[in-house]
C-alpha cells in the first residue's frame, strides 16, 4: 500500500471517525453495533482505496459502508428488535444521504453524540473516556493509558457507561433549551479536562498522552463549528490554542521548564495564536462573556506581540474571573497579577488572603508564588524557606529542578 | 419510558407529630399533581409512613428474616414517590426537578426495568 493511502486513511479517521460513530448509534442506537460497524469501515477502506483511489467524499464514503454492515448485522440476528433496527437504518437511507447539490452530508450527528457523552447522569470519569471512545475513536487500551487505570477498569468503566445510557434512557439528542446553557458548560468541561491531561503531559515523550491535546482542540473546533454562537465554546477552543501555541518552548532541551518571560518566542506557534485571536474576537462579539472567555483573553495578554506584558490588564481579567468562578486558585494568580503591577509587597498581602491549609494546602504554586516575591523583596531566607515548601510539593521532576534553582539563586 | 420518582426527605426536619403533620396534601403538591396531570405523564404516586413504620425483609438461607425499620440508614428517609411515564431521562429529571420535596431533599430518578 501506497502511504498516500495509508496517510488519507489516517486523517479520515482523525476527521470522520466521530461522525461516522455518531450516524450510526443514531440510526441503530446500539453503541457497540455502531463501533464495530465504523472499524468494519475504516478496516474496509485501507483494503479498498490503494485499489479503487480515494473516494472524493471519505467521509460519506465511509459512513456508507458503515451502514450497510448495520444492516448486515441486522439480518443476522433474528430478534424482533433488530428488524425494527433494520427498517430504520434502510429507511434512514434515503433521507440523509449526499444532498443532491453535492454538499456536504445533512446531519451532523456529532453534536447529539457530545451531549450523549457528557451526560450529567454519567460520572465525570465515564463522560471523559466515552468521549474519547466515540468521538476521536481512541481505543480502551489507549484511553487507560492517557488515565493511568488499569484496561480492565477503562473498559468496565466503558460498559457500565453504555449500559446506563441504554437502561436509564439517557436521550440521543442536544438538549432542549432552559438546559442546554448548564449542558454545553458540562461539555466544555470534558474537552478542558482532555487539553489540561494531554497538556500535563506535553513536555515527557508519552506519545498517546500528548495526543490529548490535540483531540482536545479538534472536538473543541468541531463544537464552534456546530454551535456557532456558543461563545464559550469560541472561548475554550482560544484558550487551548494559545496554551498549545507555547508548548514547544515551554521546556528546554534538557527537559527543564522556562518561564514565559524568558520563553523563545520563534518557537511559537503563530498560525495557533492568530487562530486563537480571531475565535476569541468572534466570541467577544456575541457579547455573552464567561469563564472560558476571560482566562483565553488571560492568557491573550500572555502571546501578545507587545514588549512588555500588560499586568494591570490580567490582574482585572482575574478580578472578572474570580466574580464568576470564585475559586483560591484565582485568588493565587490574581495576587501574583498585582504583584506584577503594584509590586510584591500588594501581591503578598492578596497571598495572605489565602488559607494556607485550604483548598490549596498540597499545591506548590502557593508557597512558589510567596517565594518569588519573598525573593524580589530582597527576604532572601523566608524566600528560600518557601522555596523549600513548594520544592517539597511539587510533583514532576522538571518542576523540582526548577524550583531547585530559584532556591540556589536564592540562597546565593 | 417508566421511571419512579423517590422522594428522599429527612424525617426529622418535618413538623408536628407524625399524625398530624400534613394531613392535607401540601399546596406545592397540589400544584405539582395538577401539572403533571396535564401534562400527562402521571401513572401514580404516594405519600409515604414514617420510616419508624417500615419492615425490613430479606430471605437469607431459605429463611425468612423481618427487621425493624427501613433498608437504608443514611440521613434522609424515603417520604414517597411518583411513577411516571415520560420521553427519557432528560424529561424524567426535568419532572423530578419539579418536585417540591427537590428543593430540601432529593429525588433518586430510577428507570423501571421493563419485563
Amino acid at each position: 500500500m501506497t502511504a498516500d493511502v495509508e496517510a488519507a486513511v489516517a486523517e479520515s479517521f482523525h476527521a470522520e471517525w466521530g461522525r461516522v460513530v455518531a450516524t450510526l448509534v443514531r440510526l441503530t442506537s446500539d453503541w457497540d453495533l455502531a463501533e464495530e460497524c465504523a472499524q468494519d469501515a475504516f478496516a474496509t477502506a485501507l483494503e479498498r482505496w490503494p485499489r479503487d483511489g480515494i473516494p472524493r467524499r471519505p467521509g460519506a464514503w465511509l459512513t456508507t459502508v458503515a451502514r450497510h454492515r448495520a444492516v448486515d448485522s441486522a439480518r443476522r440476528t433474528r430478534l424482533g428488535e433488530s428488524k425494527t433496527r433494520e427498517v430504520a437504518v434502510m429507511a434512514a437511507e434515503s433521507d440523509d444521504g449526499v444532498r443532491p447539490d453535492g454538499g456536504e452530508e445533512v446531519p451532523d450527528d456529532r453534536l447529539r453524540l457530545m451531549f450523549t457523552c457528557c451526560h450529567p447522569a454519567l460520572t465525570f470519569e465515564a463522560q471523559v473516556a466515552l468521549t474519547l471512545r466515540t468521538l476521536a475513536g481512541m481505543t480502551t487500551p489507549e484511553i487507560a493509558h492517557a488515565f493511568l487505570v488499569p484496561e480492565a477498569t477503562m473498559a468496565q468503566r466503558l460498559v457500565r457507561a453504555k449500559r446506563k445510557i441504554r437502561n436509564a434512557g439517557i436521550p440521543f439528542a442536544v438538549p432542549p433549551p432552559h438546559q442546554l446553557v448548564e449542558r454545553t458548560a458540562a461539555v466544555l468541561a470534558v474537552i478542558y479536562l482532555l487539553f489540561n491531561e494531554g497538556y500535563s503531559a506535553s513536555s515527557g515523550s508519552d506519545v498517546v498522552r500528548r495526543s490529548l491535546t490535540a483531540e482536545a482542540i479538534r472536538l473543541g473546533r468541531v463544537i464552534c463549528a456546530l454551535m456557532p454562537d456558543e461563545p464559550e465554546a469560541l472561548g475554550l477552543v482560544a484558550l487551548m490554542l494559545f496554551h498549545d501555541a507555547r508548548s514547544a518552548a515551554r521546556v528546554d532541551d534538557n527537559g527543564d521548564i522556562v518561564v514565559l518571560n524568558e520563553q523563545d518566542r520563534t518557537r511559537w506557534d503563530t498560525a495557533a495564536i492568530e487562530e486563537g485571536r480571531l475565535r476569541l474576537d468572534s466570541a467577544t462579539r456575541l457579547r455573552r462573556l464567561g469563564p472560558f472567555q476571560v482566562q483565553a483573553a488571560i492568557a491573550a495578554c500572555h502571546v501578545s506581540d507587545a514588549e512588555t506584558t500588560d499586568w494591570a490588564e490580567i490582574a482585572i481579567l482575574y478580578d472578572h474571573l474570580f466574580a464568576m468562578t470564585p475559586s483560591a486558585v484565582i485568588a493565587l494568580n490574581r495576587a501574583v497579577a498585582v504583584s506584577m503591577c503594584e509590586g510584591p509587597e500588594a501581591g503578598l498581602a492578596l497571598l495572605d488572603g489565602i488559607a494556607p491549609d485550604g483548598e490549596l494546602r498540597e499545591y506548590h504554586l502557593l508557597p512558589a508564588a510567596r517565594a518569588d516575591m519573598l525573593r524580589r523583596l530582597g527576604r532572601r531566607s523566608e524566600a528560600a524557606e518557601a522555596y523549600r515548601r513548594a520544592f517539597d510539593l511539587a510533583g514532576t521532576d522538571a518542576e523540582r529542578r526548577y524550583l531547585e534553582r530559584r532556591l540556589l539563586e536564592a540562597t546565593a | 419510558m417508566r421511571y419512579l420518582l423517590l422522594i428522599a426527605l429527612d424525617e426529622s426536619a418535618s413538623t408536628g407529630t407524625p399524625e398530624e403533620d400534613g394531613q392535607e396534601m401540601q399546596p406545592e403538591y397540589a400544584a405539582f399533581m395538577k401539572d403533571m396531570a396535564e401534562r400527562g405523564v402521571l401513572l401514580g404516586g404516594e405519600r409515604l409512613r414514617l420510616t419508624s413504620d417500615a419492615t425490613t425483609v430479606r430471605v437469607r438461607n431459605g429463611e425468612t428474616l423481618t427487621t425493624d425499620g427501613p433498608f437504608a440508614e443514611s440521613k434522609e428517609q424515603l417520604a414517597g414517590y411518583f411513577l411516571v411515564d415520560c420521553k427519557n431521562l432528560d424529561e424524567a429529571i426535568d419532572i423530578a426537578a419539579h418536585i417540591p420535596g427537590a428543593k430540601d431533599g432529593s429525588i433518586e430518578v430510577r428507570p423501571i426495568w421493563e419485563m
